[in-house]
């Protein structure tokens, strides 16, 4: 591209945001540029109410809750910044970045991408997805056709596979305890985010 | 017992089916085998049953078949292909394992070998012209009509890409190929010139994805496959019939020199251009006609059935194309399905897909009756080699073509998507119909003729039906399933929404600069212009507008009863019993079946569930449905006060609930029943008469209605008798033919529409909301309404049975 270091020049922070998230010079202008359709009335940072209007998101079973993700609770707006950092954990996982380094974990490694997804379901952030955390999630997910005393005993199911100390919640290590033989980089990442 | 059903119906219906049968020709059948009655013609062409001895006696019992000859017959070949098609249906696993185009070929052979055991002769129906003028069109529009749109704009360049180079590719290649075999002198083949050649090949390139398509949405394709399969079905007929129209004449000239070569690629050009701005034309023209139709609802059908058989004629007038039709289609069904209203707009779509599958079946009829029926030339090497030639060149077509587009799409292909790309290729009807209307000047004719029924059938037998297996076979990366834990299963696919959502949320990058322009040269221009009610909608709002009226006017269809379309009232009861249950030990089996509700009920993620699944369906609107569900769902659980989280920034006046009065009902007889249900006071009464509108007891909740519900948007401009801005006002939006005199045609403002998340209300902000409403009721609304609202929602369930921490 050609004037791609002007364009970037647009771009508050660019360099150290990419520095920051991986992200290559491309993504974090097309990024912008897609900052900048959803922020319509320009005022240079995203509200919830554009989240909303996504359509796809609108009729996503758990549209809300990603929204609620990106818009951290207590917080009114997003600015570009923390829009790109939270995308970051969908970049694929980069391969050689090794564990023991001294740099800080990267936002798409899986450890932080598994957070994200704990983050989901447990909306009340006390570190513990607990029963009633998980029905609910469940029931955003399923369909009609399904009684009340099945999705109990999913839900029961499931937390009595998960949680290994018997406390009646899952925390994050036995979540991340029941997902490990799950390809986490492959469901958990996008293609546009390369 | 169904398919013995339908084939003694055949053969009964052949046996009353007398011999020739010519729709072009009107003359009277010379030799009929109607059995024990033969008309007789006396002077005055009056038919009489029995030879009747006296001249002037009035007859009693008369008989004039050959003046109903010709509709009767077409009508009971119509008939027969649909009772074929009953049959099939009635085991559903046929369908599965066998392209619904086998099957009627395989009707068509079976027919036609009955008619050859008796030595009739079929209808010498298929003439060029009544194929060009009357059985393509449906088709045509049919595959514009039903085009989705959205997909095929993001991935117009990829689809045309396929449909026009690919098909020029596999056309060239194959003719050229043939060629070089038709040199071989062992063949016998030397007189097949290059121009024939040319013509046949471009004649087999048409494929016609249906049966890949059913595969694949079984399997689950993504969307990007999907559009490229569907638009290239699509595209790549009209460009075959651009090219054989092309060759059939370079085949009459006796030389060709290079010139002829450039003036066909002008042409080809002119074609394509001339058709989309044609199409455009057309198109525009009707969407501006349906802008003043409301006030004659009945004959809107007819403006975009008319409006696209005469933009289709004009294009054969001047020698364009049908692509023209494709894009008229695609223009007029945005704006039309707007201006007109929802019983038309239903017709339409179920019209178009009638003529188009009786279009498409006859010609499949056709086919395999004819198969039997003509004398053939069948020669070997040519047939063998068209077939070998075909699947090479289609396979590297697809190959070679994806490599070069690969690099300017988001998302690349895959070498198993190439696969079924390659070997979805089937052809079909087309192919059939363009090679049986060869013009009789091409000598070899009946060569061709075999060689592409040869090709129609292998392809459609043989690769139709080891479609599924083989792509099955290599897409095999499941683990076992039992090996997945529920955890596994539920988290997954969590992920997959989540991706799925953020996905959107980062939007299609590639053309949004000029998806962007045209919105809004869209918005400003076109819309004003051509649709009558322009305001400004937010999409979402609008989105849910249709589905409610969907859904509402489904449920007509569906027998009552109907659960899966109704949020569970019963469910709200064992909630609280299902709190104190204890907890209990797991048998596998319960696992199993755990694993079942899964995987059936869970809401797939949205590239998975395609909207068109089947060209000979009409679009499946499943996934609305689902979508509906769900915000009844979520809004019958944010009814429950005290069972939901906030996030303070939130805003009441910004949620947005649906109000939706069932259709044909009127308001009267609505509240009457409605009082008569309102019996107990009990929450649940409370809440079930909120819901249901018939005239059933409450505490049957199985019976599908649609729940009655408040339809809350923010208005922009307000109209001067309501609240200040900030509160929501009541709107209810009701389609113009529900002729509720009540409600006039006050309709959906919305600001952008924010999402509502009901879920988000404390007990005591539904309340106000509730309590606001009250004080601006609808006009037509009976006080009735007021009395039974506000507090009882207090009195509701608090508790759902997912207290804190474990049970």
């Amino acid at each position: 591209m050609g004037s791609s270091s002007s364009r970037l020049d647009r771009v508050p922070g660019a360099k150290d945001l990419m520095e920051e998230t991986g992200f290559s010079e491309t993504n974090i202008l097309c990024l912008y540029d897609r900052f900048e359709v959803l922020d319509r009335e320009e005022r240079g940072y995203l509200r919830l109410e554009d989240f909303e209007a996504i359509q796809q998101l609108a009729v996503n079973p758990i549209g809300d809750r990603i929204i609620g993700a990106f818009v951290f609770p207590g917080r009114e707006t997003l600015d570009f910044p923390s829009f790109v950092r939270v995308l970051a954990h969908f970049r694929p996982t980069d391969t050689t970045w090794s564990r023991s380094g001294s740099q800080p974990e990267p936002a798409n490694s899986r450890t932080r991408k598994l957070r994200f997804a704990f983050s989901l379901y447990d909306q009340d952030g006390d570190g513990k997805i607990s029963r009633a955390e998980l029905t609910e999630m469940l029931q955003a997910m399923l369909g009609m056709q399904v009684t009340d005393e099945q999705l109990q005993s999913i839900v029961g199911r499931a937390i009595q596979e998960a949680d290994l100390d018997r406390d009646g919640a899952i925390s994050f290590d036995e979540f991340k305890k029941s997902v490990e033989k799950v390809d986490i980089d492959h469901k958990m990442s996008t293609r546009f985010l390369r | 017992a169904g398919t013995k059903c339908v084939t003694s119906v055949l053969v009964l219906l052949l046996f009353c089916n007398p011999g020739n049968c010519e729709i072009q020709e009107s003359k009277p059948a010379a030799s009929t085998v109607v059995p024990g009655v033969k008309p007789y013609h006396n002077e005055a062409n009056e038919p009489q049953a029995f030879p009747d001895p006296e001249q002037g006696s009035l007859p009693v019992f008369t008989m004039d078949y050959p003046r109903i000859q010709v509709p009767f017959e077409f009508t009971l070949w119509v008939l027969l292909a649909s009772f074929a098609k009953i049959g099939f249906h009635i085991y559903h696993k046929i369908t599965i394992w066998i392209p619904e185009s086998c099957l009627l070929i395989a009707i068509g052979l079976i027919v036609g070998a009955i008619m050859h055991s008796v030595k009739e002769e079929p209808p010498a129906v298929l003439s060029s012209n009544v194929f060009f003028l009357y059985m393509l069109p449906p088709i045509v529009l049919d595959n514009g009509y039903f085009m989705p749109t959205r997909p095929f704009f993001e991935n117009i360049g990829t689809v045309l890409w396929y449909a026009v180079v690919g098909t020029l590719w596999n056309s060239i290649g194959i003719g050229i190929s043939l060629f070089t075999i038709c040199q071989f002198e062992v063949f016998g083949l030397q007189d097949i010139n290059l121009q024939e050649n040319l013509m046949f090949a471009s004649i087999i390139s048409a494929v016609d994805p249906v049966a890949a398509l059913n595969v694949f949405e079984d399997i689950g394709v993504n969307e990007q496959m999907y559009i490229v399969i569907f638009g290239e079905g699509l595209f790549n007929d009209a460009v075959t019939v651009v090219l054989y129209s092309m060759f059939t004449f370079m085949a009459d000239m006796p030389t060709v020199e290079s010139s002829d070569v450039f003036l066909g690629v002008a042409r080809f050009f002119v074609v394509g251009v001339g058709g989309v701005l044609f199409g455009l034309l057309f198109g525009f023209v009707a969407a501006f006609t349906t802008r003043f139709t409301h006030n004659v609802r009945q004959i809107e059908p007819l403006f975009v059935f008319m409006y696209s058989y005469l933009a289709y004629l004009v294009a054969e007038l001047f020698a364009i194309s049908s692509i023209l039709i494709i894009v008229c289609a695609i223009t007029m069904k945005y704006y039309v399905e707007e201006n007109v209203s929802q019983r038309s707009c239903t017709t339409i779509r179920h019209v178009v897909k009638v003529l188009a599958t009786i279009s498409e079946t006859l010609i499949f009829f056709f086919l395999g009756v004819i198969t039997i029926t003509t004398e053939h030339e069948w020669n070997w090497a040519y047939i063998l080699f068209t077939l070998l030639f075909a699947f090479i060149w289609r396979g590297l077509g697809i190959l070679v073509l994806t490599q070069i587009i690969n690099p300017f799409r988001t998302i690349h292909f895959n070498f198993k998507d190439q696969f079924g790309l390659a070997y979805g290729g089937l052809r079909g009807a087309i192919c059939f119909a363009l090679a049986f209307t060869l013009p009789d000047n091409i000598n070899r004719k009946n060569l061709f003729v075999t060689a592409s029924i040869a090709i129609i059938i292998f392809t459609v037998f043989i690769q139709g039906i080891s479609i599924r297996p083989i792509v099955e076979y290599i897409n095999i990366r499941r683990t076992n399933k039992d090996m997945n834990t529920i955890n596994v299963e539920i988290h997954t696919r969590v992920m997959e929404h989540l991706i799925c959502g953020v996905e959107d949320l980062c939007g299609q990058w590639s053309h949004y600069y000029w998806k962007d322009k045209f919105k809004k040269f869209n918005d400003r221009v076109l819309r004003r212009i051509l649709l009558r009610d322009n305001r400004a909608q937010s999409s979402i709002v609008s989105l849910y507008k249709k589905l409610e009226l969907q859904n509402a006017i489904d449920l007509l269809d569906t027998p009552m009863g109907d659960l899966s379309a109704a949020p569970s009232i019963i469910s709200l009861h064992d909630e609280k019993k299902e709190a104190s249950r204890p907890k209990k030990k797991f048998l596998a089996k319960d696992v199993r079946k755990m694993h079942d509700i899964l995987s059936k009920n869970m809401y797939k993620i949205r590239q998975k569930t395609l909207a068109y699944t089947n060209k000979y369906n009409l679009p499946d609107e499943s996934q609305n449905r689902e979508i509906l569900i769900r915000r009844h769902a979520s809004i019958r659980r944010s009814l429950r006060p005290g069972s939901c989280r906030e996030l303070p920034s939130q805003n009441i006046p910004r949620s947005q609930k649906y109000f939706s009065l069932q259709p044909g009902g009127d308001l009267e007889s609505a509240f009457v029943l409605r009082r008569r249900s309102h019996g107990g006071s009990s929450d649940v009464d409370r809440l079930s008469a909120r819901l249901q509108m018939s005239g059933v007891s409450p505490r049957s909740s199985s019976r599908s209605l649609i729940p009655l519900k408040r339809l809350n948007t923010i208005e922009e401009t307000r109209s001067t008798q309501n609240q200040p801005a900030t509160s929501p006002s009541p709107v209810v939006d009701v389609v113009d033919e529900m002729d509720l005199g009540a409600f006039g045609g006050s309709s959906l403002r919305g600001r952008k529409g924010p999402v509502p998340a009901p879920r988000r209300h404390s007990s005591n902000r539904v309340k106000d909301d509730e309590e606001e409403d009250g004080r601006v009721p609808p006009r037509g609304w009976t006080p009735e309404e007021d009395d039974n609202r506000g507090n009882p929602l207090l009195r509701f369930p608090s508790q759902r049975s997912g207290g804190p921490g474990g049970s």
